[in-house]
Parts: structure tokens; sequence; C-alpha cells
């Protein structure tokens, strides 16, 4: 295996989440499966459906739980999505989990066809997201799910960004009776809600007000978006910074207040630059003629660069030193 | 239901499915005629599913993974009473819920199919959920023999006799053709029946133009903790000397004089049996 992974965050990074007050909490991931298990507490209509990913999926625990509510069809991802949509459709509460990177290529058409289109009300949980698997290579990546699925109808996408949000995500999801798209990364998170944060799927939550600079990140990079937001404080700069947890369908109010109220825009996402949460916030300000100065940060069309998930994200500007860097460019 | 009042609906309903393929200008001629006698005993003789009833959870399930020969199954459905026949002139015409696929659109219809190699899966699923639940229900899909070559047939394969679905039954419209040729020689995926064995599931044979037959092999129990594999040996076309084993046929629609023919030798047959019958 790799060597030992290097920090998401540089020192002064750390030395920023330190002086907001934040704490290192768990991996998204984690925080899934927990949350999962004690919702089968109570509902016993909850069942996980794994390709051998019951181990990558953090669900040791629920498979000793439960394990007559895990269904193993080994590594079979196109089977895992139409076996999913066959125990959902018989009143099963179904969670299809498995690498985003897989479940979402090579079982796409089981998810267009067996899901969405046939409006079963799989909740497909799409793990070790993005980079998450870092030096692993492309072949593992998940750069491209948010891109696919947003051209798929019927289908909701949930990205969320520390531990409190999975948890709201989760609780959400499983009261929500249509096809939804979760995805989780495996690195620890630092968590930067309070437990009192309102979490609605398809409402953005604003985490810090601003008017000189918005900062809309979705998933795993939206505590480096907050990590530059108090630096460039510091700088004189007011920037606002809003968890986009839901990708599909947008908030286009949360994202035409921040259009219409600050100068700039940069959205931050860990997925392609092509089809992701910029091109979709573009679009969206483009079509309502609000026209801040606006950037992208997220991978860019090519041969991702070999490291960690932190060097990826250091490499691509999604670290507090990289955002800052384009938030200077920008304004 | 006797053997020949279903022998009248076969050639009943193979007369219906010309001429709406031909209505609607588009349609997968030669698959359907070669399906259309399991669906009669299907629907007619082994499922219990009722329009009446069709959402009861105690229902059996069928879904069609081979879902290009929708106009056969419209055609029972709609004679089985889950909707008024002439609702099928709207096959494919703009804002019709008649899909040239199956959907949920339509009533009896349990999953939306089409891209090939889906339904064994689905009903893997279903079939679990069966098991987990106690429940007495049954689940069948119709397999095509150029299906066969997706991947994820096999994936499914696997997955129901690891997990012993005795349950779930899938038959294979077993007509040897597809698009470009004959199956053998496009991408050979014989001897399906030893393929299949070797998966773990039980494998029977019927002539899949033989109500009775087809009747028998359904009928019978499976084996225990397997699944079941019905090869049905059928002919593409079947019931259209014209159309029998023909490849352009697949998805052929006949002209105005092709079904005035297609429909006068359906109108000798059905003669014939009355004929046969006094």
């Amino acid at each position: 295996m790799s060597a030992p992974a290097p920090s998401m965050f540089s020192t002064a990074a750390q030395a920023t989440a330190k002086g907001l007050g934040l704490a290192m909490g768990r991996s998204n991931l984690e925080v899934f499966a927990d949350t999962l298990l004690a919702l089968a507490q109570t509902d016993r209509q909850i069942l996980a459906v794994t390709s051998d990913s019951r181990g990558s999926g953090k669900l040791g625990p629920f498979s000793q739980a439960f394990p007559d509510h895990l269904v193993e069809v080994g590594i079979a991802e196109q089977n895992l999505v139409g076996v999913a949509a066959g125990l959902a459709r018989n009143g099963k509460k179904t969670y299809a989990i498995s690498p985003a990177s897989f479940l979402t290529a090579r079982a796409l058409e089981q998810i267009k066809n067996d899901v969405c289109y046939s409006d079963v009300p799989v909740k497909l949980v799409g793990i070790s997201a993005g980079v998450s698997y870092g030096a692993l290579g492309s072949t593992h990546h998940a750069l491209h799910d948010l891109a696919v699925l947003r051209a798929i109808p019927n289908i909701l996408i949930i990205v969320p960004a520390d531990n409190f949000e999975t948890r709201a995500a989760v609780q959400a999801a499983a009261a929500a009776d249509r096809p939804i798209y979760l995805r989780f990364g495996k690195s620890p998170m630092v968590d930067f809600h309070d437990s009192e944060t309102p979490f609605e799927i398809g409402t953005a939550i604003e985490i810090r007000p601003g008017h000189d600079l918005a900062f809309i990140g979705t998933g795993e990079t939206v505590i480096h978006c907050l990590l530059a937001a108090a630096q460039l404080e510091n700088e004189g700069l007011n920037c606002r910074v809003v968890s986009m947890h839901t990708v599909k369908p947008l908030d286009t109010h949360a994202l035409f207040r921040a259009g219409r109220e600050c100068r700039a825009v940069i959205t931050v996402e860990e997925h392609s630059a092509h089809g992701g949460l910029g091109e979709a916030c573009g679009a969206a300000l483009l079509q309502a003629g609000i026209s801040p100065r606006f950037r992208i940060v997220a991978i860019p069309d090519e041969d991702t660069v070999t490291g960690s998930q932190a060097d990826i994200f250091r490499h691509y500007h999604i670290s507090m030193e990289g955002l800052i860097q384009i938030g200077h460019e920008v304004l | 239901m006797t053997d020949h009042e279903l022998k009248l609906k076969s050639i009943r309903y193979r007369r219906d499915l010309l001429q709406y393929i031909v209505l609607a200008g588009a349609g997968h001629t030669g698959g359907s005629l070669s399906c259309i006698d399991i669906l009669n005993v299907l629907y007619n003789r082994i499922l219990r599913v009722f329009p009446e009833s069709w959402t009861d959870p105690c229902r059996d399930r069928y879904v069609q993974s081979k879902g290009h020969s929708v106009e056969a199954l419209y055609v029972v459905l709609a004679d089985r009473g889950f909707f008024p026949k002439s609702q099928l002139e709207t096959l494919c015409r703009y804002q019709s819920p008649f899909v040239g696929h199956p959907t949920r659109k339509i009533p009896g219809i349990e999953m939306n199919t089409g891209a090939l190699g889906h339904g064994l899966s689905i009903c893997v699923g279903m079939a679990i959920a069966g098991k987990m639940d106690s429940a007495t229900y049954h689940v069948y899909t119709l397999l095509g023999d150029g299906e066969l070559a997706e991947g994820s047939n096999w994936e499914a394969a696997m997955a129901a006799s690891h997990h012993r679905l005795d349950n779930l039954t899938a038959i294979l419209d077993h007509n040897r053709l597809q698009i470009t040729g004959r199956t053998r020689e496009v991408c050979n995926t014989e001897p399906v029946d030893a393929k299949f064995r070797s998966f773990g599931w039980t494998v029977r044979t019927a002539d899949g133009h033989d109500v009775g037959q087809l009747t028998d092999v359904l009928s019978q129990d499976p084996e225990r903790g397997k699944p079941t594999l019905i090869i049905a040996n059928t002919v593409k076309g079947k019931g259209v000397r014209f159309i029998e084993n023909v490849v352009r046929w697949h998805h052929g629609v006949p002209s105005a004089e092709e079904l005035d023919q297609a429909l006068a030798e359906l109108d000798a047959a059905e003669a014939a049996l009355a004929e046969a019958s006094e």
C-alpha cells in the first residue's frame, strides 16, 4: 500500500481551524454506517446490499447486528443495482453501497433504467468518492458521478460536507420515498455545523455570511472554503461560505443570492470541472442574468496527478492556501 | 381454460400484435411472434396476477427482460383486462403511455425494461425479498437468446443460485436468432443448458409453441434451493410463414399487402383449429 497519507490540512490550515474552534470528527462514511445502523434498529425493512464492499463501507457493525438485512452479491455492480431495484420494488428500503467509481460507471445503465426510469426508491451510496483512493489512481477515482447522474431524470444527488450533514442527509434520505444518490469520502472530516443547524434536502446551508466573495462548495471541499474565508477575513475580505450539499436539485435561491450580493462566486468540488457543481451553478447564474466574477475550482480535464487525496487536493487548489490564491485572482 | 381455447387465443394475439405493429409503424415482429405462446400460458394459466388486484403484494411477479417484444405483452395484458384494447391504437404515438418497451405507466407492468440484461437481476432482488418475507409469490422473467451475451445475466445467474432462489424461474425464448443473424454465429451462447446447470440452476426444456408442454413445465415444482431455467424452443416469427426464421423480421414492419397475407394465414389457422375440434 501507499506511504502514510499526509494531512489534508497544512499546519497553517490546522491553526486556522483551531482558531475557529473546530475539531476533527470522523469520516463521513463511518457516520453514514452508524446512522444506517441506528435507523435499522427501528425500521426492519432497511437492507444494505453490497458488492464485496461491507468492509470498505464500514458495515461490519451493521452486518453483525442485522446479518439477515445485508444482501451480498459479490463483485458485480450491475447486479448490485438490479437486485437493489428488485428488492426496493417489493417494499424493502434498500441501500446499494459500493465504491462511487464503480457504482456510478459500471452500473450506470442499471441506475438509469432500473432505479430512476422505473422510479424505484433505491438509495445509491457511493463510498470512497472523488479522489478518496488517492494514489490508487484514476481507475478508483469518481470524478464523473455528479455529471452523469445530473443528466439522469428522477434522482436527488446529495454530497454531505461534514459529520452533521452526513447524519442529517442519511436520515432525510431514509424518509424520502424516491431514488437518491449519497456520496461519501473516507477521510476524517472537521465538523463545523452545530447540531441545531436545520438540514433540508435541496436547501443549501450558509455557514458564514459575507459580501465580497462567495465560496460555494460541496462535500469534503467545504471545510477548505471555510478556512480560506477565515484567512481572507484577516485581509479585510468578507467571504460567504455556502455548503451546497444537494447538487441536484440545486438551491438556486442561495446561489442567486450569492451571485447578486457578492462581487465574485467561486465554486469548489472534488469532481471533474465538466458537468459538476461549477457548471451547474454557472449555467443557472447565466440564465438568470446574474454575472458575478466566477471561477470553478475542480479537477481539470486531464490525467489526474498521482498522490494522496491531500496531494491531489493541494495540486488543484482545493486547500486553504489554494483557495486564498484563487480568491485573490478573482477579486 | 382448455388447450383449444389457449390455441385460439394465440392466433388472435398474433393477429392483434401484427395489426398494432403496422398501425404504429414500428415494433419487434419476429420476437413478439416467438414469445406469444409463452405469454399466453403465463398470463392465462400460471401467473397469479389479475387486473383488479395487480398491486396485491402476494401477486406473482413477471418482468419481461427481453423488453423489445413488448407488443406481445401489451396484447396479452389488454386481453386479460388490464386496460381497454383500443388504447393500443396509440402505441408509439406522440404522448402515448404505450412506449415501444415495457413501462410502468401501463397497469400490469412491474418494471421498465428494454435495455438487455436487466430483468434477471431485478428478479433476483424480487425473489430475495420474497424469501425474506416468507411470501408465496413466484418470480418469472423472460430472456432472449441474443440477450444472454450481456454479462449482467451471468452475475445474476450466480447470485440466484448462491441465494438459493427456488422461487425464481427464467424462461428463455430460444429462437436462435438476433438482430444481426444466428446467435450461434454472432457470439455463440451455447450450450445454454450446460452453462446454467454449471451455475447451479435446474434446467428444463419445452416446445415454446406447445401450450400443453409449456403448462406442464411451468407447473412443475422447483428443485429445493435452486432457481429454474426453462429453455422454450421457439421459432422467431412463428405463425406467419414468410416471417418465420427470417432475420430481417427482427423489427421489420409488414406492408399493407404483407399484413393481409399474414392475417389470411392466421384466419386459415383459426379455421383449421376450429375444424379439428369439431
